[in-house]
């Protein structure tokens, strides 16, 4: 059946039945690549968008729960001539190794900096604990958060 | 006709003597995993170039535009496609942005075995370093002939140019032109001077993170081929189960469905969509399971091993006269099985047409693959072309070889349809070969000079090299009809080792005896996972010597050296401990400690040393890591940051082992099967801070430095946590309730 969603600004109709999670609408109806396959539980944050604002899990996610609430990927955030202060960020700590996970983390942050610009360093790691990196990138996921954040130093001991 | 050209080019004696120094010294390709890298043709060469002496097989310069380099190695997510750009852009002497650099493609790439064992920069990276080297010494001689100069009195500029002293200058592009770049190296072209480098030892920022970082199509995930149907394979719950009834008939009428593959026991759903593929798939797997190989050891856990015949091999056995014993230290040691634990499940696209098979895969051995599958789908191995494409991180073996192979038998059923097959997370969890489980017994001592006087150390390990070599590596082969056995596992001979990796300690001690006790049978299907055995065997050692340290009375950095005589060894652990403020650390109070440990991974890649400071909170158990500290020798650096991203990114993945990983299984099936059952390293876990200081060491040989910190992060953490606690904790996982119950609490 025709669903209409917003993305990154733009209305599409697509043909999906509402259960079908949102992950595979934005990846395999829109051709996005930001949104990732990792576990279809909401358990690790590969698949993390912005819905209306807040990060959710698009893996678990029914396309049909979208309704008028803009939907936000990595990919509205900027291009890799024009970055977002905070992939600027990214590519500037260098914060990814293989980086399957690091579209998810961005927009995961990017929920937080959008409700609160200046989050502590315990807010950041707090908001930050669902999503999971296995390269152990974490410290400059943290880094380039804080950067944008305007925190200066590199962590307060735990 | 090889014998006869290195004869030519070599001599006879001096390629015996070559054939001889090869024997001992020589390091296997892929850190032994897998099958052997091509004959070496030319062992007077450096590294992969004496597989692929011909330096057209490296480099193109074409007369006009952008210069391509050919590399065996594949990108992984650590960084190796920035860091071989580096090292070609350094020798040609042009700007990186100046080169293509196409990666382990069978059709078009150097095969150069692995990407695997921290080998990429010591064999791939030295052949791109001394091929270029080759390159730039024919266009500099080129300009010469041209100009009728001595090739000494020219330059090059950096700009892909050589320029003459009194200022004019030749584009490489025009020297090419008249130039065959089919020859073979020579094995001392001059290198550039490491005082005046332009691009290497710079941290160059890594040419693949932008595309991660936008949602470019990095990744084999997003590979999307016009016509692709998607696939899931139809399984149970894990590797040694099969289902009893699958609903085969039900999934085939399901709408969108467009094929079921079946083969054996081998079953797949395939749909013009992927999420109608999953449905499929749910459908189909509607059913009990079935245990179709021997019970997992719920008991014993890696300790089965000790009970399951063993091949004996003696890895050190040394005899320096009796010593005096004054205090013995006796412990046994383990660790659980492992998962990769990749956040991305395994993916695989492949295209069978005319008469042929392309496969896309994140696999590290493409090369060992398009010879394996060929066998497996019955092509000739010429017919079978397999192109590395990226994918999240593996850290060795995961899903990526069988999905890969899977998705080739599906390909062949459907000839014209590109198909994409992905495994589901729990299919990853439940069917990767896990890293083994393992233990370790040592009966050490020292003497009344607070010397060690004996050491005698047992590994006990299953290979951790079950990487498919042929078709019966890939767990399907025993799905389908005719099947192909698995190959008997057989161990890595040192230098690299595999269980026994690292079992020779590189400090200086009497009287050793090393022995690997190495079980063919495996409880768990396993292969390899980053480190292999030295993650254990590391943790062993540098337990003892703290253990030994203490019954002395000595400070561990103080005993440390006192048993090393390597000069770059000791280096790195006077580095690390002075950036820590080992002097004037916080000593341990029962809640706070702090804790070292070295090593130099396989005692001939990186070296890595690690100090660390911790706190145990007494009611929980918890363990929180404050800070972190970090020195490594790799050798001349190709990219310091990218040193210092896989070093950081290594000590909190081997945090995670050591605290809270192990999968789990019932007597039929593993039970670890999502993120809830196997939890990793998460944010609010992670270090206060982790400092990684990359030693300077211009124009040295590389030194691989992608696995170097795996043993000495959770040796430094248990030690750290017998410094706070005074309990020494010896089996893996060290979680909140061993951390508990050791201290008494």
């Amino acid at each position: 059946m025709n669903l209409a969603i917003t993305v990154n600004g733009a209305r599409h109709q697509v043909d999906a039945r509402p259960e079908t999670p949102l992950l595979y609408v934005l990846r395999d109806d829109l051709g996005l690549n930001g949104p990732k396959y990792g576990c279809g539980l909401g358990q690790c944050g590969a698949c993390t968008v912005q819905l209306d604002g807040k990060a959710i899990f698009s893996c678990v996610t029914p396309v049909g729960a979208v309704g008028d609430r803009p939907v936000r990927t990595v990919e509205g955030l900027g291009t890799s001539d024009r970055m977002s202060p905070l992939q600027q960020a990214f590519l500037d700590e260098q914060a990814a190794q293989c980086g399957y996970c690091i579209a998810g983390m961005i927009m995961r942050a990017q929920a937080l900096l959008d409700a609160d610009p200046h989050p502590t360093e315990q807010k950041i790691r707090a908001h930050m604990q669902t999503n999971l990196c296995r390269c152990g990138t974490h410290m400059r996921i943290l880094r380039a958060i804080r950067r944008v954040a305007g925190i200066a130093s590199d962590g307060a001991a735990a | 006709m090889n014998a006869t050209r290195r004869q030519l080019l070599a001599g006879g004696g001096l390629l015996v003597a070559f054939s001889m120094a090869g024997h001992g010294l020589a390091q296997l390709a892929g850190g032994g995993e897998g099958g052997a890298a091509p004959p070496p043709l030319r062992p007077d060469l450096p590294g992969s170039l004496k597989n692929h002496p011909v330096l057209d097989s490296w480099v193109h310069v074409p007369p006009e535009g952008r210069i391509t380099v050919y590399s065996g190695k594949a990108e992984l997510g650590q960084g190796i496609r920035t860091a071989l750009l580096q090292v070609a852009a350094e020798e040609l002497d042009v700007p990186p942005a100046a080169i293509d650099l196409v990666t382990a493609d069978t059709a078009r790439t150097p095969d150069e075995g692995l990407t695997a064992g921290s080998h990429s920069m010591q064999d791939g990276g030295t052949a791109i370093l001394n091929a270029c080297a080759n390159v730039r010494m024919l266009l500099t001689r080129a300009a010469a002939r041209r100009w009728g100069v001595e090739p000494e009195r020219l330059a090059t500029n950096g700009k892909a140019q050589v320029v003459a002293p009194d200022g004019r200058s030749l584009d490489y592009g025009a020297l090419a032109a008249e130039l065959s770049l089919h020859v073979e190296a020579i094995p001392n072209a001059p290198r550039r001077d490491p005082r005046h480098y332009r691009t290497l030892g710079r941290d160059l920022p890594r040419v693949d993170i932008p595309a991660k970082l936008t949602g470019g199509a990095a990744y084999v995930q997003d590979l999307r081929l016009p016509g692709m149907l998607h696939a899931r394979v139809v399984r149970g719950p894990s590797y040694g189960t099969r289902l009893a009834t699958p609903q085969i008939e039900r999934a085939r009428r399901m709408p969108g469905v467009v094929a079921v593959i079946q083969n054996g026991q081998f079953l797949a759903v395939v749909a013009e969509r992927e999420w109608l593929a999953i449905q499929a798939m749910r459908v189909a797997q509607d059913s009990d399971y079935i245990r179709d190989k021997p019970p997992l050891p719920v008991d014993d856990g890696p300790h089965r091993l000790e009970k399951l015949p063993a091949r004996e091999i003696s890895v050190l056995n040394t005899h320096d006269g009796a010593r005096e014993v004054w205090k013995t230290v006796r412990g046994s040691f383990s660790r659980p099985w492992y998962s990769h634990g990749s956040i991305g499940p395994s993916c695989a696209v492949a295209l069978a047409e005319g008469g042929g098979l392309t496969l896309w895969s994140h696999s590290q051995g493409v090369f060992d693959m398009h010879r394996a599958v060929a066998e497996l789908v019955g092509l000739p191995p010429e017919k079978v072309r397999c192109i590395h494409t990226p994918s999240a991180g593996c850290y060795g073996q995961n899903g990526a070889d069988d999905v890969t192979a899977e998705a080739g038998l599906i390909a062949m059923a459907l000839p014209g349809r590109p198909i994409r097959l992905q495994w589901m997370r729990e299919q990853e969890f439940g069917w990767e070969p896990c890293g083994c489980g393992m233990v370790t017994r040592v009966e050490a001592a020292i003497g009344p000079d607070k010397r060690i006087a004996h050491w005698n150390y047992e590994v006990w390990s299953n290979s951790h090299n079950n990487r498919p070599v042929g078709a019966g590596g890939y767990a399907v082969a025993q799905e389908i009809r005719p099947g192909f056995p698995a190959p008997e596992p057989k161990p890595i001979p040192m230098p690299e080792g595999d269980g026994d990796r690292n079992a020779n300690p590189l400090y200086v001690f009497p009287n050793m005896n090393v022995r690997y006790h190495f079980v063919p049978k495996m409880p768990l299907r396993v292969s390899a996972l980053r480190s292999l055995g030295a993650h254990l065997n590391i943790f062993t050692i540098e337990s003892v010597l703290d253990e030994l340290a203490l019954a002395g009375g000595v400070d561990p950095l103080a005993f440390r050296l006192a048993h090393m005589q390597d000069a770059r060894a000791r280096a790195v652990m006077i580095e690390a401990t002075t950036r820590f403020g080992w002097k004037t650390r916080p000593r341990g109070d029962g809640r706070r400690g702090c804790g070292m440990a070295f090593a130099r991974y396989k005692n001939i890649g990186a070296y890595c040393a690690i100090a660390m400071e911790i706190e145990v909170e007494r009611e929980t158990g918890a363990i929180i890591v404050h800070r972190v500290q970090a020195a490594v020798d790799a050798g001349q650096p190709a990219s310091p940051d990218g040193i210092r991203n896989q070093v950081e990114g290594g000590i909190l993945q081997s945090l995670s082992w050591a605290t809270r990983e192990a999968v789990t299984y019932d007597a039929t099936r593993r039970t670890s099967f999502d993120w809830g059952s196997y939890p990793i390293l998460r944010f609010e876990e992670v270090p206060g801070s982790i400092a990684v200081h990359v030693m300077d060491r211009p124009g040295d040989p590389f030194l691989g430095a992608g696995e170097t910190a795996q043993g000495p992060t959770s040796a430094a953490l248990a030690n750290a946590i017998a410094d706070a606690t005074g309990a020494r904790l010896r089996d893996m996982p060290l979680t909140p309730a061993v951390v508990k119950a050791a201290i008494g609490v």
